[in-house]
């Protein structure tokens, strides 16, 4: 069952870029593409629980600030060592300028 | 006083996860998102240049060497070809197995494959081991890199410069490797999945160093091995020589990058052979910024670090008196002192106070 959630507006992320939102105590990670997509996934890398957000988006990519295992935010797949598990995805749209993702 | 067991399987490992400082959280230096997101950003170009300089120095060393083979005068030749192949793979192999060199992922791993081989490091253990350094840097018991122990082993630091030590133990944990065992302590940080990995690249550097021998024994001479292999030992003096200052008579066992690591100003040849690692404060604290854009992730943050080291000869010089301390009395560090713009270190996470006053 969907549970759609407010999560920000659409400009508080630059494009290529990733911010934090936490909701009911659990950490996401929203992220806007270089073709202004958003996407969303859990907050925390699968590696060491570190907060995705610091980190750096380079086109379909997130890399951890920590150590700088890769994942790609559209599918959660791994894409790059120290990191072996996949990260978990949420469905994300766009309403009225506001982004809103799946936690259902 | 005490005493530490650096195995990261005794007892030390297990009393560092009890009190809190495995996985921990760091201290970090304020910098706005868009200066961080600036400091990341990946580019190809210095990397490509300085690789097209590195590898292509490497082959007209080594072809004056080899033509000049054996009169002595090939040796100075040698001796630039060594420290390329036996140094700077050291920071290119760590560069590039951050992902942060390159900003083409590919580009990161065929140097980083290259490097790994002539700085004789699996590239898989050492991804692995490098990884964990980071997450707990200089916790005893945790870190499998920690170079200087305490008490300091002068003899075995001395040895590192002419690589003896260190090749002598990755040959044999090739051979291991290459026969498909993984050792306990390389289980303790290597997932399941990437240990056939291991094993594969172990193999494939026996076949090599198999090759090196063959031609050796059929040309009836060393100078394979003045290509392959020999210069891990010869040249490796410059990277022990910068690696020593990273973390040498600075705190153990803290959450603080600022109090266990240091950062060096450097000529420009040294840091074009160790790639900027000598501003190692801010890489411990930021490792997602390119080498080439420490210099200016220095310059935004040095207001809240200790005063860089104006040089390697004034950083051993400041080393040196407290590694030999350590020899008799391991608990003692320096406590390096932080300019009035800094946020103080938290003492009380430390026990720096009680340490400092023990130390004195």
């Amino acid at each position: 069952m969907s549970l759609w959630v407010g999560a920000c507006m659409v400009d508080d992320i630059d494009s290529e870029d990733v911010i934090r939102f936490d909701h009911s105590g659990k950490a996401f990670a929203i992220y806007r593409s270089p073709d202004n997509e958003f996407f969303a996934t859990d907050g925390l890398c699968t590696h060491e629980q570190v907060h995705l957000a610091d980190g750096l988006v380079m086109d379909n990519i997130i890399e951890c600030p920590k150590h700088n295992g890769r994942f790609d935010y559209g599918t959660g797949a791994v894409k790059g060592a120290p990191v072996c598990v996949s990260l978990k995805t949420y469905p994300v749209k766009v309403e009225t300028g506001k982004v809103f993702i799946d936690l259902g | 006083m005490t005493v530490r067991n650096y195995s990261l399987l005794g007892e030390t490992a297990q009393e560092a996860i009890t009190k809190g400082l495995a996985a921990a959280e760091w201290y970090h230096t304020e910098l706005s998102r868009k200066e961080m997101k600036a400091l990341m950003q990946r580019r190809d170009g210095p990397a490509t240049r300085d690789t097209i300089i590195w590898l292509g120095a490497m082959v007209i060393f080594a072809g004056v060497g080899v033509w000049l083979w054996p009169s002595w005068w090939s040796a100075p030749f040698w001796l630039a070809y060594g420290v390329l192949y036996g140094s700077a793979s050291d920071s290119r192999w760590h560069e590039c197995g951050h992902g942060t060199a390159f900003r083409t992922q590919w580009m990161n791993d065929a140097v980083y494959q290259l490097a790994c081989f002539m700085i004789m490091r699996n590239p898989v253990t050492w991804r692995w081991s490098h990884a964990r350094h980071h997450t707990d840097t200089y916790i005893v018991g945790r870190d499998p890199e920690i170079v200087l122990m305490r008490p300091p082993d002068l003899f075995r630091a001395l040895l590192g410069f002419i690589g003896i030590r260190d090749a002598w133990l990755a040959l044999k944990e090739m051979i291991v490797n290459a026969l498909g065992i993984i050792n306990a302590e390389q289980a303790t940080f290597i997932p399941p999945d990437e240990q056939p990995k291991v094993i594969l690249i172990a193999r494939i550097w026996s076949a090599v160093y198999l090759a090196t021998i063959f031609a050796a024994l059929y040309m009836q001479s060393i100078l394979p091995f003045m290509v392959i292999g020999l210069p891990r030992l010869y040249g490796a003096w410059h990277h022990v020589l910068t690696g020593l200052l990273q973390h040498g008579g600075l705190a153990d066992n803290v959450t603080d990058h600022r109090l266990n690591s240091r950062t060096v100003y450097m000529n420009r040849l040294s840091r074009f052979v160790y790639w900027n690692m000598n501003y190692h404060v801010e890489h411990h604290m930021f490792p997602m910024v390119p080498y080439h854009a420490l210099p200016a992730l220095h310059a935004k943050i040095r207001h809240d670090l200790p005063e860089a080291s104006p040089s390697i000869f004034a950083a051993y010089r400041e080393m040196w008196p407290a590694v030999k301390r350590q020899l008799r009395y391991e608990d003692f560090f320096l406590l390096r002192e932080l300019p009035p713009t800094a946020k103080p270190y938290r003492a009380e996470l430390h026990e720096l106070a009680v340490a400092k006053i023990a130390a004195e």
